[in-house]
């Protein structure tokens, strides 16, 4: 017994050491789990921003050009997958767009997947917003409220409370499909455990090690979240959403 | 600033680099889906079972699956699926196909956890006098799944199946991470071989775009079909 979680201890130890340049797959690691949670972090920021504003664009009524721009926007960036998005951003539109070339890998991975889930989120503020009752509008109408301020005092304050329990699983699918950035070099955790495994052949340990960190972070997102609805919850207001990954 | 330029994009070449790829792209969709409700479903009943051992072991497959990244998931099966499972394939294809026969396993075993909450959702969103109504009619609990609950759960969970065939379909563009030739890898490596990366990847999106956009047209029209029935 003891000679078997000796062993197991033994297969750890790769850990500590150094993986040619001064860095140990510790801090590889680390590091790798900073880069995943950072594209992660700044794609959401990215996702948030447009997909508010796309979300509430496609709901505004008597702007069929902008509605239409607006459902365009998310039936694009819904329906090719995260992997070919991210190889346009790197390998066309860098190529294409004068002075792209300088922008840096990092930045067109958190577009990539900002964008791609821009999409989904809009879906969800669109959803938000049809959740409420209509009487809500109205209401704002009646009391000489412009569209703006409609939108602005009335309609968006309450959709952002009820839109949180989708939010939550959208935040931990960014979480996981910031993995594609292996794809393009980012060193996150994927490309961390593809070249570790290659290099010192502990497949089973690396992978479990990266495994845990994302679900780790899955978790911490979700309880942040958790705690998040539960202070902004409007009693007797909830959606209904579809999952996907 | 360069030009675009899609001469290369010859019946021969397509043919060549494209087909086989996309064949593959279709089938490993295919099977995922099929394999995949038919062992979600297989969870599903599990995890509403009144037995706590399966309950906890079909809980925690849907739990595992859905906090890890598909791409870790195939890095995953793609170690541990043992090399002599490959010879069981007849004439060394196996062995010449790896990556495409892990992929196949890997889909259906990720898939299931999510066809699973949708089968699960379908159950529990009909009324309990179904169950009880089979029931007193004296059926077995596999009477009562096969004639009564499953055929209701599936006709109403249909859209959200063909939903999730497409985010399933886009995922199959994932099995990159192995190096299976799929339409994505054979638009790469078309891309590779004519120094023609721009066309190629921006050929790929719209592929992706035309199918995935066709099948969610699909959906819609069936959604609006089953809205009127009820």
């Amino acid at each position: 017994m003891m000679a078997y979680w000796q062993n197991v201890w033994d297969r750890w130890q790769f850990l500590w050491d150094d993986r040619g340049d001064g860095v140990t797959y510790f801090q590889w690691m680390l590091s790798a789990w900073g880069y995943t949670v950072a594209v992660a972090a700044a794609s959401l920021v990215i996702a948030l921003v447009f997909g508010i504003l796309i979300g509430t664009l496609r709901t505004l009524s008597g702007h069929r050009i902008i509605s239409a721009f607006a459902a365009g926007w998310v039936e694009l960036f819904r329906n090719i997958p995260i992997l070919v998005q991210l190889f346009i951003w790197f390998f066309v539109i860098s190529e294409l767009v004068p002075g792209m070339r300088s922008v840096p890998g990092f930045v067109l991975a958190c577009c990539a997947l900002g964008f791609f889930t821009s999409a989904r989120i809009a879906e969800q503020i669109r959803a938000g917003i049809q959740a409420l009752p209509t009487g809500q509008r109205n209401a704002a109408y009646a009391v000489g409220f412009t569209q703006f301020q409609t939108y602005r005092y009335v309609i968006l304050p309450q959709t952002f409370r009820i839109i949180i329990p989708p939010l939550t699983s959208e935040a931990m699918n960014i979480v996981k499909n910031s993995s594609v950035a292996f794809a393009v070099s980012i060193p996150e955790l994927i490309s961390f455990a593809m070249q570790t495994q290659e290099e010192t052949s502990r497949g089973v340990e690396v992978y479990l090690a990266a495994t845990v960190l994302y679900a780790v972070t899955a978790l911490v997102v979700n309880r942040v979240m958790a705690f998040m609805e539960r202070r902004m919850r409007i009693p007797g207001l909830t959606l209904q959403t579809q999952g996907a990954h | 600033m360069a030009t675009l330029d899609f001469s290369f994009y010859t019946w021969a070449n397509i043919s060549n680099y494209l087909l086989s790829g996309l064949y593959f792209s279709v089938a490993l969709t295919i099977a995922a889906t099929v394999g995949g409700i038919a062992l979600g479903t297989i969870i599903a009943l599990m995890r509403l079972s009144n037995i706590k051992p399966l309950e906890y072991i079909a809980t925690w497959y849907v739990n595992v699956f859905r906090s890890v990244p598909l791409v870790m998931v195939i890095l995953w099966f793609f170690l541990l699926v043992p090399s002599g499972f490959y010879d069981l394939f007849p004439g060394g294809s196996g062995q010449k196909y790896r990556a495409e026969i892990c992929a196949l396993i890997t889909f259906v075993v990720f898939e299931a956890a999510f066809f699973s909450e949708i089968v699960r959702a379908g159950i529990q969103s009909l009324p309990r006098g179904q169950t009880n109504a089979g029931q007193a009619l004296g059926m077995t609990y596999a009477q009562n799944m096969r004639y009564i609950i499953l055929p209701q759960a599936i006709r109403n969970m249909l859209p959200v199946f063909l939903t999730q065939t497409i985010v399933l379909f886009q995922d199959t563009s994932l099995v990159y991470a192995i190096g299976a030739y799929d339409i994505l890898k054979g638009f790469e490596i078309m891309g590779n071989t004519f120094g023609r990366r721009i066309e190629t990847y921006l050929l790929a999106a719209v592929v992706y775009f035309i199918i995935s956009f066709f099948l969610s047209m699909l959906v819609k029209k069936l959604n609006q079909k089953i809205r009127i029935v009820r």
